[in-house]
């Protein structure tokens, strides 16, 4: 009674991870880009915690916990970045902020 | 003393070396100061040195200091080694000398000219190699010596290198003597392959013992040793680019294209004289080119309207001179021209450096006259120097070098009559064209006013200059004058001397008054037809014939335009017909497909956000959709 | 429980659709917030309590909380959710559509061609995760904790206020 399929827990991840694509690729604005950013990891999250419980095995909380902390720092700089983007271009779009050519 | 010689190639080194490395921080008098002093301390060095190797000569009246080995690979093991002897301390004393005065002299010239402390680090430079090239106890160091004042010319011909065809005339030089430098490389792997040295003292030693006299090899390695000479001291074939090489500084002309670097290929040749003295065939031929080259460059002098281009062709001729005595074998008779030569040639390019300045830089004597009153101690040296080239008899030191040159080209071991005729021929075409630049130059009517007064520091170096062009003639007298033999005396422990085959003081004598003749008749002719009479020269110039002689003549015999149409432009032609052969079209390709990609990738790098996702979405796609379906 | 776990599953894809949908931040951010609860509960049934609470406390109390700040930092008006519109044109959705219908396609694809596999929801404890943490994954807690200090510095010294240094004549125009 106690099971969840798989295959449904691992589409959900995958569904999760394509929004947050899509958000990617659609948006603008630097902001909604890190966020879905941020949902794409949360969707990896999810998918390690399946395989974890699939085995009973604690790796994949770990892995969760990495990610986590991944998504902290990464989340700390890009906010500061969109801070510095905003003040420098006075937009949030991220197409603006092209001309960083190295 | 002797210890120190090192010292006299390495002080202008030394100059060089901190004029290129700071010269062009530091005020133009410090450069000036550092490069004239480098010179003249070298000067002072090389005269007491002298001294000392005349008073107590060392053993085999040779000195070699060996400094320590260049390189050794396959048994090629040069030294940086100096070698003093007769032949270069004659060499080094007039390098030195002249080269310090013309220093002295370029401190006013070139004042205030753009580079000034680039011009004497270049000049410095120059000296150095030259003194390399004349103390070099290997041909390898020679070799190195010799590129190193071909470079130097090239840097000083095009020292206003704003001017394309100041560019164009250094680039030319520097080409034609290429030739020459081509030819005599390989002369040089000649003698090393066959004879397994290049050190002077031992090819001297070994090539009569390996070589019998008129045998192949040593007129091979002679032919090629005497083309690098002819490019280097602008003789026939090879003479073309010194008259375009007066577009350098007047100093530069006088020190490099008139006193010394032109006279390498003498020097070369006195030098190799055993090999040369092997190959009879190419020293007849040495003697033959040194007498078509002072009759060309003569004619050719004749007609000239820029003053330093009349001084370039009679540099050719006299250098001719030189090569007509070498080929007579009358060493010391050569060596002694080019001392003396060196004397009056630099002390006539200063002077016209005098009077170019003094006209605000106008070179074309039609444009000048008159101002020997605004100048008088360049017009007074002027003359001298002139007196000498003309060979004006018993006054002048260009007189007894001439004249000893004739006499063995009459009366010598391989003498020759025909040489004679030319010789004496140039003697008459030389005192014509020498009286004519005179005229031209400083008599007649002033037709612009005084530019620039030349102060002491140009006029002392052509004080000192005509003194030594008068009296440096003195040290050889002729038999019928006093028989002082002092030059050939120093000159025959290194080179071999040449017996007078006939006749005697009474032969002797005839030839002088020949030759003193000669000269007074040219340039009596001179007077008549410039001065006098000006307007007969008019006619004749003016005559169908006449007019077509004269620009022939004016244009170098036509040697430009032959070569051009030869060499030059064929090799031109190729290259515009290459230029999109197929191999190119390979290249072409090549490049076209990197520049498509480059554009390609240029593009994808857009910088924007977005673009790059989408671009990991679709590698993820291609690589999701391989890893599923395949 | 499987019932349960579907439910949560569906609030969480409509959430986090409506997240990559709002144009204004704020509402976006709410969403995103119950999209992480539903994804905690999930968690919760699968029998990892322990990332359940952390998922909980740290994305939906921490990072997203972090978000609101810089958010409201940037005071962005309703002139931003105009500008938002406008940028959210209809054409701009086919392209990132297209690649993530077949991306989705290919996945299930994958997953339903493999054998069914069925969780049990046995919970693991957080005992087991702190050993696992500080035996063998000792390294990537160093290599995580190096990553956080270093998102420390680097976010504190990009976000100092950088001095514009203009000259006085300029002052007057940009004021």
């Amino acid at each position: 009674m106690n099971t969840v399929p798989m295959e449904s827990g691992l589409v959900l991840a995958g569904i999760l991870f394509i929004l947050g694509f899509i958000g990617v690729l659609v948006r603008r604005n630097i902001v909604f880009i890190l966020l879905s950013l941020e949902v794409m990891l949360n969707a990896a999250g999810l998918a390690f915690i399946f395989a974890g419980s699939r085995w009973v095995q604690a790796d994949g909380q770990v892995m969760f916990i990495f990610i986590l902390a991944m998504a902290a720092a990464e989340v700390s700089v890009g906010l500061a970045l969109i801070l510095q983007i905003f003040r420098d271009f006075k937009t949030l779009d991220a197409d603006a902020a092209n001309n960083m050519r190295g | 003393m002797l210890e120190l010689l090192w010292i006299v190639p390495a002080l202008p080194f030394l100059g060089f070396l901190i004029l290129a490395l700071i010269g062009s921080r530091m005020p133009g008098k410090t450069a000036a100061a550092i490069g004239v002093a480098s010179i003249g301390l070298s000067a002072l060095l090389t005269v007491f040195i002298g001294i000392n190797f005349i008073s107590s000569p060392p053993a085999g009246r040779v000195y070699i200091q060996t400094l320590w080995e260049w390189f050794n690979v396959a048994g090629l093991n040069p030294g940086i080694a100096l070698r003093l002897d007769a032949v270069s301390l004659t060499f080094i004393f007039v390098i030195t000398f002249v080269g310090f005065l013309i220093h002295l002299y370029s401190v006013e010239y070139m004042e205030g000219e753009e580079g000034y402390s680039r011009f004497f680090a270049y000049m410095n430079l120059f000296v150095g190699s030259m003194l390399m090239l004349v103390l070099g106890d290997n041909l390898v160091l020679l070799y190195l010596g010799w590129e190193g004042v071909g470079l130097c010319s090239y840097l000083l011909i095009g020292f206003w290198y704003k001017d394309p065809a100041n560019g164009y005339a250094a680039r030319k030089a520097f080409i034609v003597t290429r030739v020459g430098d081509t030819a005599m490389a390989i002369g040089l792997f000649i003698l090393f392959t066959e004879l397994g040295s290049l050190n002077i003292g031992r090819l001297l030693e070994v090539a009569p013992l390996n070589w019998p006299v008129g045998s192949s090899m040593p007129v091979l390695a002679a032919a090629l040793l005497l083309g690098g000479a002819v490019g280097k001291s602008a003789q026939l074939p090879l003479q073309t680019w010194l008259p375009d090489a007066m577009a350098g500084p007047t100093p530069v002309s006088a020190l490099i294209h008139a006193a010394t670097m032109v006279t390498a290929g003498v020097y070369l040749i006195a030098r190799m004289h055993v090999i040369f003295t092997l190959a009879p065939v190419v020293l007849t031929i040495v003697g033959v080119i040194g007498a078509l080259t002072l009759l060309l460059a003569g004619f050719s002098a004749l007609t000239q309207h820029d003053i330093k281009r009349v001084l370039a062709y009679s540099t050719i001729s006299q250098i001719g001179y030189m090569f007509l005595a070498l080929g007579v074998g009358a060493w010391s008779a050569a060596v002694f021209h080019f001392m003396i030569h060196a004397f009056f040639k630099a002390l006539l390019f200063l002077g016209a450096g005098v009077v170019i300045l003094a006209l605000h830089h106008e070179q074309n004597m039609f444009k000048m006259g008159g101002v020997r009153k605004m100048i008088p101690v360049t017009f007074w040296t002027f003359l001298i120097g002139s007196a000498s080239l003309a060979a004006l008899p018993l006054v002048t030191g260009g007189f007894y070098s001439k004249d000893l040159i004739l006499f063995y080209a009459f009366d010598g071991e391989r003498a020759n009559r025909w040489l004679y005729a030319a010789g004496l021929l140039g003697a008459l075409i030389t005192a014509l064209y020498t009286t004519r630049m005179v005229l031209l130059t400083f008599f007649g009517e002033a037709k612009t006013h005084l530019h620039h007064k030349p102060t002491w520091i140009m006029e002392m170096p052509l004080v000192v200059l005509a003194v030594l062009s008068t009296f440096g003639g003195f040290v050889e007298l002729p038999h019928t004058l006093g028989h002082l033999t002092l030059f050939s005396d120093f000159m025959q422990t290194i080179l071999p001397g040449n017996q007078v085959a006939e006749g005697g003081i009474s032969t002797e004598l005839i030839l002088q008054l020949t030759a003193a003749v000669t000269a007074i008749l040219g340039i009596f002719i001179a007077y008549m037809l410039y001065y006098k009479n000006p307007e007969r020269v008019t006619a004749l110039r003016r005559s169908a014939f006449g007019s077509r002689l004269h620009a022939f003549w004016k244009k170098g015999w036509g040697f430009d335009w032959l070569y051009d149409t030869l060499f030059v432009n064929p090799i031109v032609w190729i290259a515009e017909v290459n230029k999109s052969d197929f191999i190119d079209l390979i290249y072409t390709f090549i490049a076209w497909v990197n520049r498509m990609f480059n554009r390609a990738f240029s593009f994808t790098q857009s910088g924007r956000l977005r673009w790059y996702a989408m671009g990991i979405a679709l590698g993820a796609i291609i690589t999701l959709t391989i890893a599923v379906f395949l | 429980m499987t019932i349960v776990f579907y439910i949560a599953a569906l609030v969480a894809v409509i959430s986090t659709a409506m997240v990559i949908t709002r144009l204004n931040a704020v509402h976006a951010l709410l969403y995103m917030v119950v999209s992480l609860l539903s994804v905690a509960v999930i968690f919760f049934i699968l029998g990892a309590a322990f990332v359940a609470a952390l998922e909980v406390i740290v994305y939906a109390g921490a990072i997203m909380v972090l978000f609101v700040f810089v958010v409201m930092m940037l005071n962005l008006g309703p002139a931003s959710a105009e500008q938002e519109s406008r940028w959210l044109s209809p054409a701009g959705w086919i392209g990132p559509g297209i690649l993530s219908a077949i991306l989705i396609i290919e996945l299930v694809y994958i997953l339903f061609t493999n054998a069914r596999q069925d969780i049990l929801t046995q919970s693991v404890a957080p005992r087991q995760v702190g050993i696992a943490l500080y035996g063998p994954y000792i390294l990537g807690v160093e290599l995580a904790a190096i990553l956080l200090m270093a998102g420390i510095v680097g976010a504190y010294h990009l976000g100092r206020y950088k001095n514009v240094f203009l000259h006085r004549y300029l002052h007057k125009e940009l004021q």
